[in-house]
């Protein structure tokens, strides 16, 4: 199994699949709604200007998200 | 789980005395508003849910035979676990928990085309409803362009519902969606799924306590108690019921079960949702040769958008010219509504005869009513940007890129737009923190909003820069100089405040930043202009009331009592209530520099600030004939404490202005605040910690300057 980093982590253009996902939280129940769910597949597309938030792509739309819950969110890197 | 046999609908059969009631709900940026108004044109009425914020839009169709349908625009959301406000209405609509609306009988759900699975996520809370539903697929042309093919007879099928392909801003596929909703058999949904083993005993337990306890229709009741697990931080809005006590005390100890478990209850309900979602795309969506030059283009403007350096310079130049156009496009139709209103005065004066009763038209409900259609034109073209900027797609690329600095107050960067608006004028900044989700966010941002520098500060900020310089001219470089200064100092002090608010008043989590950038897209400008006229009168029924109001009253204050008869302006002015209360107050405003001529300026702008130039000439300019023509400038410098020292000293000027920075001198403002936060508790707050700060800095500033030696 390849090595599980944080999000926050993934480098601009980079794919990875999500693997593990905290359980509570209000921030995450959204994130999950919106489609981010262990095994979903994404792509870090870019991070704004000053470094925070970042910009994701998941099932085929864009969806930003702050690094504080990135930092939580494992994923696994994959070739693009 | 074994599909139910497909039922014919006989909840929303229309009958025919009542016409069927349709909710029309969709996720944001998935073209709702545009097929909301194709179907029901200019047929709409705009309101509020009473007790919440939300705008409440209900819209007649008429089918291809004339028959009436209603439609009721609910506001656009990601799922029926609610976030925000907007989002709670429509969860509360649908589940028929409000009491000032109706449950629709039928309902239309929009999706996205290019976007389908995340779409189809809220269809799925949707479709357990119990109720008919119409799927409507939008953007058609632009899923083909982007190579999604999608197999609308399989969906159709699967889902066993109406789908309708459409393309709402071409028009097209409104024929054949009005006679799917003319139907009188529309079918309930065939769409099944299985609930995870581990949570099936506990929604039949809170189905049945919610078909006893709180009296709901089976189905419905199902679709809630789904609901209820995945609703952990419940937005509750004013104007909804509440659920009975048994059905919460079921829910708790359940919810207590699964944690001492371990079981992640609301994850698996949504995992399953999106597994049988997943396994529909699979099956209708074609996996065709993707053409991906239209994610591409929209691609390569965000490469621009927010890259590190351009990004900057693109925001610039938006504000720029938003602020470009306030200003010059602005000037035209206000002198034009100014002359309008004095020319109204003027004949009103003529036609009545003189008197208490000619006075009161005249000079207060007319000049009312003109101070508040004064503010439209400006308004009007904010309301007209910000519409452009939501409808593109750029609005959500400001806040990504403002984020982080908004962060650093404790807001995030939705509250953007809403304090930059406010530097031409608070009152659309503040109806436009509409989107800004969190409740304590979106209060910290109607706040701080009137600190931004708004137009109507700007008389104020001239008059005073002129009679603080010496000479006819100010030079150029001196006036640009204090002018953004009293901007800085506003802006300083309006994150300042957000800052404190978020650390002490209004403490919480911080606020996030989960957001769709959806693609960039063409406007539609008359969905625009339809929103800025729908915006526009909003604010003339909902401030037009207070501020009339109070402007009489201040018309009252500063007409009686009445002095002898040949007495003139300055002389009736100083005799009135006004004046009387300009004395009244100095000993209060001593301490700033200012004397009771000022005290009457700062009563009588309480109104509104640029009342305070036209005030200012009556009190110190109307002397006699001769010095009719004697520039207020002249007259300011004229102006003498008793013991013959010189009132506006340069630094008296610069504590006035630093007044006027803080200062909540607007009762437009105080109205919409009212308005936006239901009661009168915030803009009385407000009130009072704006014109509390004016004071303290306009003591700290003309005090330190004394020592100071100026």
């Amino acid at each position: 199994m390849a090595d599980v980093i944080s999000l926050s982590a993934v480098a601009a253009g980079q794919s990875a699949i999500l693997r593990d996902y905290p359980k509570a939280g209000v921030a995450f129940l959204r994130l999950r709604e919106m489609g981010l769910l262990p095994g979903t597949r994404l792509k870090l597309v870019r991070t704004a200007p000053m470094g925070d938030p970042l910009e994701i792509e998941v099932r085929g739309y864009r969806l930003t998200l702050r690094r504080s819950e990135a930092d939580a969110i494992q994923v696994e890197l994959t070739a693009s | 789980m074994i599909s139910p046999a497909p039922r014919v609908a006989t909840v929303g059969a229309p009958t025919a005395r009542t016409p069927p009631v349709y909710a029309l709900v969709g996720n944001p940026n998935c073209g709702k508003s545009t097929l909301f108004n194709a179907l029901t044109g200019l047929k709409q009425k705009v309101g509020n849910y009473p007790g919440v914020t939300v705008e409440k839009k209900i819209g007649t169709a008429y089918s291809q035979h004339g028959q009436p349908l209603t439609v009721v625009d609910l506001p656009g959301a990601y799922s029926l676990a609610a976030r925000s406000p907007d989002e709670a209405v429509t969860r509360d609509v649908l589940l028929g928990r409000r009491l000032d609306t109706a449950a629709p009988d039928r309902i239309l759900c929009i999706v996205d085309a290019t976007n389908l699975e995340r779409n189809l996520y809220l269809v799925h809370q949707i479709l357990d409803l119990g109720r008919p539903v119409i799927l409507v697929l939008n953007m058609m042309d632009l899923a083909a362009k982007a190579g999604i093919r999608i197999r609308v007879d399989l969906l159709e099928k699967e889902l066993g519902i109406p789908v309708v392909p459409c393309e709402a801003a071409h028009g097209k596929g409104l024929v054949e969606l009005k006679v799917a909703m003319s139907r009188n058999d529309l079918p309930l949904s065939r769409h099944s799924w299985s609930i995870p083993a581990p949570i099936a005993p506990a929604v039949s337990e809170l189905q049945a306590s919610l078909v006893e306890s709180d009296r709901k229709g089976p189905l419905s009741a199902r679709a809630e108690a789904l609901l209820l697990l995945t609703d952990q931080d419940t937005v509750r809005v004013a104007g909804s019921t509440q659920l009975s006590e048994r059905t919460l005390s079921i829910l708790h100890t359940w919810q207590k079960r699964w944690q001492t478990q371990g079981t992640d209850w609301a994850a698996s309900l949504v995992g399953s949702r999106y597994d049988a979602i997943g396994r529909l795309c699979v099956e209708v969506v074609g996996t065709g040769a993707k053409n991906l030059s239209a994610v591409n283009s929209s691609d390569r403007i965000d490469g621009v958008v927010t890259h590190p350096f351009w990004g900057w310079l693109v925001l610039g130049g938006v504000m720029a010219a938003l602020f470009l156009s306030i200003f010059t496009l602005a000037e035209y139709p206000m002198n034009w509504i100014d002359d309008r209103v004095a020319g109204l005065a003027d004949w009103v004066k003529d036609v009545m005869p003189q008197g208490d009763l000619r006075d009161l038209i005249a000079d207060g409900a007319i000049a009312g009513v003109g101070g508040v259609i004064i503010f439209l034109p400006q308004i009007l073209i904010l309301f007209f940007f910000i519409g452009l900027l939501e409808s593109t797609g750029y609005m959500a690329r400001a806040a990504f890129i403002m984020d982080r600095l908004m962060n650093k107050v404790g807001l995030n960067g939705k509250s953007f737009i809403p304090l930059l608006s406010s530097y031409a004028c608070a009152i659309p900044g503040i109806m436009a923190t509409r989107t800004i989700e969190d409740p304590k966010d979106r209060l910290v941002t109607i706040l701080v909003a009137p600190l931004m520098s708004c137009s109507a500060r700007l008389p104020v900020y001239l008059l005073m820069i002129a009679a603080l310089v010496p000479g006819e001219q100010v030079p150029l470089l001196t006036k640009v100089g204090l002018m953004l200064g009293m901007y800085a100092l506003g802006t300083f002090g309006a994150f300042g405040f957000a800052w404190l608010f978020k650390r002490t008043l209004f403490k919480g989590q911080p606020p996030l930043m989960i957001m769709e950038l959806p693609p960039y897209r063409l406007p539609r400008i008359r969905d625009v202009l339809q929103q800025m006229l729908e915006r526009g009168g909003l604010f003339l029924k909902r401030a037009g009331t207070i501020i009339l109001g109070i402007s009489i009253v201040l018309w009252f204050l500063s007409t009686y009592p009445k002095s002898p008869e040949g007495t003139t302006a300055q002389e009736q002015m100083t005799h009135s209530f006004a004046g009387r209360a300009g004395h009244f107050i100095e000993p209060a405003i001593k301490p700033l520099g200012f004397d009771w001529q000022i005290g009457i300026g700062l009563i009588a702008s309480f109104a509104a600030r640029e009342v305070f130039v036209s005030t200012m000439s009556v009190v110190f300019n109307a002397q006699g004939e001769s010095d009719e023509t004697t520039p207020l400038r002249q007259a300011l410098l004229a102006a003498r404490w008793p013991d013959g020292t010189p009132l506006f000293t340069p630094l008296t000027c610069i504590s006035l202005m630093v007044f006027y920075v803080f200062a909540m001198q607007c009762i437009s403002t105080i109205a919409i605040v009212k308005r936006e936060t239901n009661s009168w508790r915030w803009p009385l707050f407000q009130l009072a910690y704006m014109t509390g700060t004016a004071w303290v800095v306009s003591f700290l500033v003309f005090q330190g300057g004394r020592a100071l030696g100026f």
